[in-house]
């Protein structure tokens, strides 16, 4: 028995190329089969249409239902989406470097590890329950309405809810409600990858730039920033993608429709698959581009 | 060139800094003047690290003064001192290439781009490095990176460069050949050189003044001759180079006083049992312990009868690695000159 478990181990330690094959094998054929197979399958059907008689799917490739996509509306979902994407991306960058950079610099392994705790928590939570408590939040009876009151600051409030555009009959149904409640959200998504960002970067670093006479704004703009980078850009990939492709936040929290609702109707509704599919490869192109 | 201007160019007075109960830098006093070569020596957690720390104003002392150029400098920040640092770790910046690293202080003090390139390519001449200004840290060498952290801190023309273990990641033939080029650089540029090392042989060759530095406090400072030659404690003695520290009754026995004493090993003869010893000596019979080959020289280790237990050194002008090891257990006699003898202070 224990022969044949050394001759097993020896058999992959002499052939390294093998082990690792035999490692990623299984993930390469779920990533392969699975995944880029249901992708592809997306940009077929996205390539039939339906047939408004029979509300049958024909399956024959056009681009007739990318002809449909091309109307007002729906450019106008596709420029809100992006543009609430790009507003929730800055907003979580700008909020998640001070706490990043005070975990990775400052904070001691014990302080260090309750925060990590502290901003993974809320995801173990039903992210459909952090939405629908966000909606309550922003309610015209809402906690936020009943502070702004009692700071007498009701008129900016209604100042900014009379804001075209991004205004509303209250919080929970504007899009300052949508954006904030992606910013909370989203925010996990962006602290971690930068704080891992400038956990990487040595303190040594910003002694040399100190050292070399700048101060300390010259030495974040000049060697904190371009270091942490790699880490706001990791970031920024979840938080736009996720803003981009969800439904729920915009389902509760929001007087009006993104990309993510259309595709859920369009299937889950109207049972316009090749819609839904073909609006699916939206934001699939926004993020290539 | 320490004795022509008398001003001193770093100077700290009573200066500690304590972290938490740990006096890492212990009341401290120390003169460095302009233009010298000064080491802080030490074993590791000597404090001799967080001392240069506090002159580049890396850290902030718990108490005492730091004087620069003869200005309080203990409340400036590191970017408002005339003062660069060349890092153990090097600290080169990643995502700039070579030429960015070293034009760094002068772009941010806004020098003219001409003069700048002028004065970048004049550095990576000097360290002689030229023409990988394109080039990234990270294809780079472990010495070329040290050449080009010394080339960024010499760019700002500093009156005092401060060097942390710089030369410690090398490997020995490079370090030799970089302690020679170092004091080099020094001696053309003509500014003070504040250099920290746990290596004594690299104290010893480069400075022209070092000193001595054990749990937060300075043992010794002079240059580097007098504190080999007449160490002023014992712990002295035995860090910078190997020494024999004889106390008690061996003492007595050899010199007539039990006061403690230091010899240098390479200042021992082994003669043969029963040759008589020259005029003026200490001398003990003894049996060779321990017989170390080291190619140019061999070590070996002599219990006295008077009972010390002795280093010696002797250069293998004629003696084969046999020769050597045959020696081993052979009854000898110790001889050395009476005026090798260093008295020291007792041990603290």
């Amino acid at each position: 028995m224990r022969s044949r478990r050394r001759a097993f181990a020896t058999f992959f330690f002499l052939r390294p190329r093998l082990a690792l094959l035999a490692l990623i094998a299984p993930p390469l054929l779920w990533l392969g089969v699975v995944y880029l197979g249901s992708l592809f399958s997306l940009l077929v059907q996205s390539l039939f249409h339906l047939d408004g008689f029979t509300g049958r799917v024909v399956r024959r490739v056009s681009l007739a239902t990318y002809g449909d996509l091309f109307t007002r509306a729906n450019m106008d979902i596709v420029v809100r989406t992006a543009t609430m994407a790009a507003a929730v991306t800055v907003a979580t960058a700008l909020l998640a470097f001070p706490p990043a950079y005070y975990m990775a610099r400052y904070a001691p392994p014990k302080i260090k590890a309750a925060l990590a705790l502290g901003i993974l928590l809320p995801l173990w939570s039903s992210y459909l329950v952090r939405v629908y408590s966000w909606k309550l939040i922003l309610a015209r009876e809402g906690v936020v309405s009943w502070f702004v009151e009692r700071a007498r600051l009701t008129w900016l409030l209604d100042a900014l809810l009379g804001l075209p555009g991004i205004g509303g009959p209250s919080l929970s149904v504007s899009a300052i409600g949508t954006f904030l409640a992606f910013v909370y959200v989203w925010l996990p998504y962006m602290i971690l990858p930068v704080a891992a960002a400038l956990e990487r970067v040595p303190p040594s670093l910003l002694e040399a730039s100190s050292d070399l006479g700048a101060r300390p704004a010259q030495t974040f703009r000049r060697v904190t920033l371009p270091l942490a980078f790699p880490g706001l850009v990791a970031g920024s990939i979840f938080t736009f993608s996720l803003t981009l492709g969800d439904y729920i936040t915009p389902q509760y929290v929001a007087n009006s429709q993104f990309i993510g609702n259309v595709v859920y109707e369009s299937q889950g509704v109207a049972n316009n698959i090749p819609f839904a599919a073909a609006f699916s490869v939206v934001p699939i192109g926004i993020m290539a581009i | 060139m320490a004795g022509e201007t008398l001003t001193p160019v770093v100077r700290l007075v009573s200066v500690s800094r304590r972290f938490g109960d740990v006096r890492a830098v212990d009341d401290v006093s120390l003169d460095i003047l302009d233009g010298e070569f000064f080491s802080l020596l030490g074993p590791s957690g000597s404090g001799k690290t967080t001392c240069l720390r506090l002159i580049a104003g890396f850290d902030r002392p718990t108490s005492g003064r730091i004087e620069l150029h003869g200005v309080p400098a203990e409340r400036l920040p590191p970017y408002e001192r005339d003062v660069n640092t060349v890092f153990q770790d090097y600290a080169l910046f990643p995502h700039m290439t070579v030429g960015q690293n070293v034009a760094y202080g002068l772009v941010i003090r806004k020098v003219p781009r001409a003069e700048r390139e002028r004065r970048v390519a004049e550095m990576l001449d000097l360290v002689r490095l030229p023409g990988v200004a394109a080039r990234r840290p990270a294809q780079l060498s472990g010495g070329q990176r040290q050449r080009v952290a010394l080339a960024r801190a010499l760019v700002n023309r500093p009156r005092v460069l401060l060097l942390d273990e710089p030369l410690g990641a090398l490997d020995l033939k490079l370090r030799q050949q970089m302690q020679i080029e170092l004091k080099a650089i020094q001696e053309r540029l003509g500014i003070t050189f504040v250099h920290v090392t746990h290596d004594q042989e690299e104290a010893l060759a480069m400075s022209d003044r070092l000193a001595v530095f054990r749990e937060g406090r300075v043992e010794q400072v002079g240059p580097p001759a007098e504190v080999y030659e007449r160490p002023a404690t014992p712990f002295v003695a035995d860090f910078v180079g190997i020494s024999n520290l004889v106390e008690g009754a061996a003492a007595a026995a050899l010199t007539g006083s039990p006061a403690p004493f230091t010899v240098r090993p390479e200042k021992i003869r082994i003669l043969d049992p029963g040759s008589p010893a020259p005029e003026g000596s200490c001398s003990a019979r003894g049996r060779i312990r321990e017989v170390v080959y080291l190619g140019s020289h061999t070590r070996y280790t002599v219990a006295l009868d008077p009972g010390a237990l002795l280093t010696v050194v002797e250069p293998n002008r004629d003696a084969t690695a046999q020769d050597a090891q045959a020696a081993r257990g052979r009854d000898v006699v110790l001889a050395w000159p009476r005026a090798r003898n260093r008295p020291v202070g007792p041990a603290r």
